[in-house]
């Protein structure tokens, strides 16, 4: 793989750059290209599950299915724009609403009660029984005034989790 | 958390933000709140220390203006044009010598053990030197060389082949190798049977008990060569180490490290198992200017009492980190060929659900 900026001509670098609202740098947008170069090992021009599996740091990680499920296959600009949500300078609203699609895994636009339980699941793994996360599930529900039949809309997320305290930040280094 | 004595402490190394600590009751905000699981994955998305390990560093372009392209030029015409058959001379040399004294040695002295293991050491220390030479090898050692007695190993950090022959050069070691393919695999079972090597498959490295089993044979073995291993298993780039497989450690000797360290100005000796192979790896360095790296024989360890194998391994891969100004990674090469034992999810796992029930409790 020569130098990987040869390869994105200045045009690509500012189409990307309007896709994701300005968030990364020109430079940054760079490192990210050599970034996926890196992990697009036969430069088919997306990376597969398999070579994000290559990470162990992702792969240990225990929402990386459901994570893999949206980057999979994925083309570089759209590598970007999912990277985006992870920008320091990226809205709540933005951040809140990529929470919301990893909970809603069959993208109805609404988050039931069972789709949570299966996050919850796998944040947990065998360290808690079906019943326990039920049981948390449900009263910390009743107590924000949703029930176990609620459907919970992306307003719903945005009301809920919109607090100062919510940080998603990657930083993409830049050499 | 249970102390698991078959891996060191991965949370030591990596950031433990992923469960806050937070205070008060368990709320809805709370339990859907994966940010910071998210975040952990789009960062190693993003950058992971894993991958920077096995990234080839070739040196910066340097011929990018009108005066310095045509010096360029001219100096890819030396190395091509003078350097490289030069050096393919030398090596032919150095092959044709040594196979007409190895030969009549191997099968004329069947009888006198003892002295054809003397004369097929020094031939073998020959052809590495002869290797060395082929790519203006510039090896600065440093320290007492390494002497044959028994119940010792070497263990040194991998960033290619090349460090079994540059430091074979100096002494006959005997290698635990994997086995390769093609004419690597040839002059393996033929040429490094004599300085005595162990050979293991990386798919089989699971079995672990027969090359334990091998490795404790030739350590106690008087008058085998010394022993050199590289304990990560796999060639890393010689800007990280990864973690030391405890095999080399648990045999109950002395262990004495052996750092090497090479000039990224000169050439990137990093061989990248899975992009070049070794012939093009030897090709690129014949057609570099130079080699050059520093060899330390660091001050021999033994196991601490109350100290576990993997605690000795990853003291000693300290010891060899720092003096060859490298950084420590907490990842198994082996990763390089395998998934991460499910073991790494369940730490977070249990974490996760721990942090929840406890502040369940709090109300």
């Amino acid at each position: 793989m020569g130098s990987a900026s040869s390869t994105l001509t200045q045009y690509d670098i500012e189409d990307v750059q309007e896709h994701c609202n300005n968030l990364f740098s020109q430079q940054e947008i760079v490192s990210l290209y050599k970034r996926f170069c890196q992990l697009d090992r036969n430069a088919k021009g997306f990376i597969s599950a398999d070579e994000f599996l290559s990470v162990p740091e992702f792969a240990m990680n225990p929402l990386s299915q459901r994570l893999l499920k949206m980057v999979d296959g994925l083309n570089f600009k759209d590598f970007v724009i999912f990277l985006s949500a992870f920008n320091p300078k990226a809205s709540m609203p933005q951040k809140i609403e990529l929470i919301f699609k990893v909970y809603d895994s069959d993208y109805n636009g609404k988050v039931t009660f069972k789709d949570i339980m299966e996050v919850l699941r796998d944040l947990s793994g065998s360290f808690m029984s079906d019943k326990q996360i039920e049981e948390v599930l449900i009263r910390v529900m009743e107590e924000a005034g949703y029930s176990k039949d609620s459907s919970l809309l992306l307003d719903d997320f945005v009301k809920i989790l919109d607090h100062p305290g919510l940080k998603m930040e990657v930083e993409v280094p830049v050499d | 958390m249970e102390l698991d004595l078959d891996r060191p402490n991965i949370e030591d190394y990596l950031p433990t933000d992923s469960i806050h600590e937070p205070l008060g009751k368990l709320r809805l905000r709370d339990l859907l709140d994966i940010s910071p699981t998210l975040r952990e994955a789009g960062g190693a998305i993003v950058d992971d220390s894993f991958t920077r390990c096995f990234k080839s560093n070739p040196p910066e372009p340097w011929n990018w203006n009108v005066y310095l392209f045509p010096l360029w030029c001219l100096g890819v015409v030396v190395r091509y044009g003078i350097l490289f058959p030069v050096r393919v001379l030398i090596l032919t040399l150095g092959w044709i010598i040594f196979l007409s004294c190895y030969i009549p040695v191997h099968w004329l002295l069947k009888g006198h053990d003892k002295l054809k293991k003397r004369i097929e050491r020094a031939l073998v220390e020959l052809i590495c030197s002869f290797f060395v030479a082929s790519w203006t090898g510039v090896v600065n050692y440093h320290g007492p060389r390494p002497c044959a007695r028994p119940k010792q190993v070497f263990v040194a950090n991998h960033t290619s082949m090349i460090d079994f022959i540059i430091l074979e050069q100096m002494t006959a070691f005997a290698v635990i190798m994997q086995k390769h393919p093609g004419w690597v695999g040839l002059i393996q079972s033929t040429i490094l049977e004599s300085v005595g090597c162990i050979w293991f498959n990386r798919s089989e490295a699971k079995d672990r008990e027969i090359v334990s089993r091998k490795l404790r044979e030739h350590v106690e073995g008087a008058d085998n060569n010394p022993l050199l291993i590289f304990p990560e298993g796999t060639c890393v780039n010689n800007n990280y180490t990864v973690m030391f497989k405890k095999g080399a450690f648990e045999l109950g000797s002395t262990v004495c490290p052996i750092a090497i360290k090479y000039n990224k100005i000169f050439v990137d000796a990093f061989w990248n198992s899975k992009k070049h192979s070794f012939t093009t790896h030897l090709l690129q360095l014949m057609t570099s200017w130079a080699v050059v790296c520093d060899v330390w024989y660091l001050e021999p360890q033994n196991m601490k009492p109350g100290e576990t194998p993997i605690e000795f391994a990853e003291r000693v891969r300290g010891i060899i980190s720092a003096r060859a100004g490298i950084k420590m990674v907490p990842w198994d090469g082996f990763l390089k060929y395998s998934r991460p034992s499910p073991k790494l999810k369940e730490v977070k796992q249990q974490a996760f659900a721990e942090s929840v029930l406890r502040r369940l409790e709090d109300k």
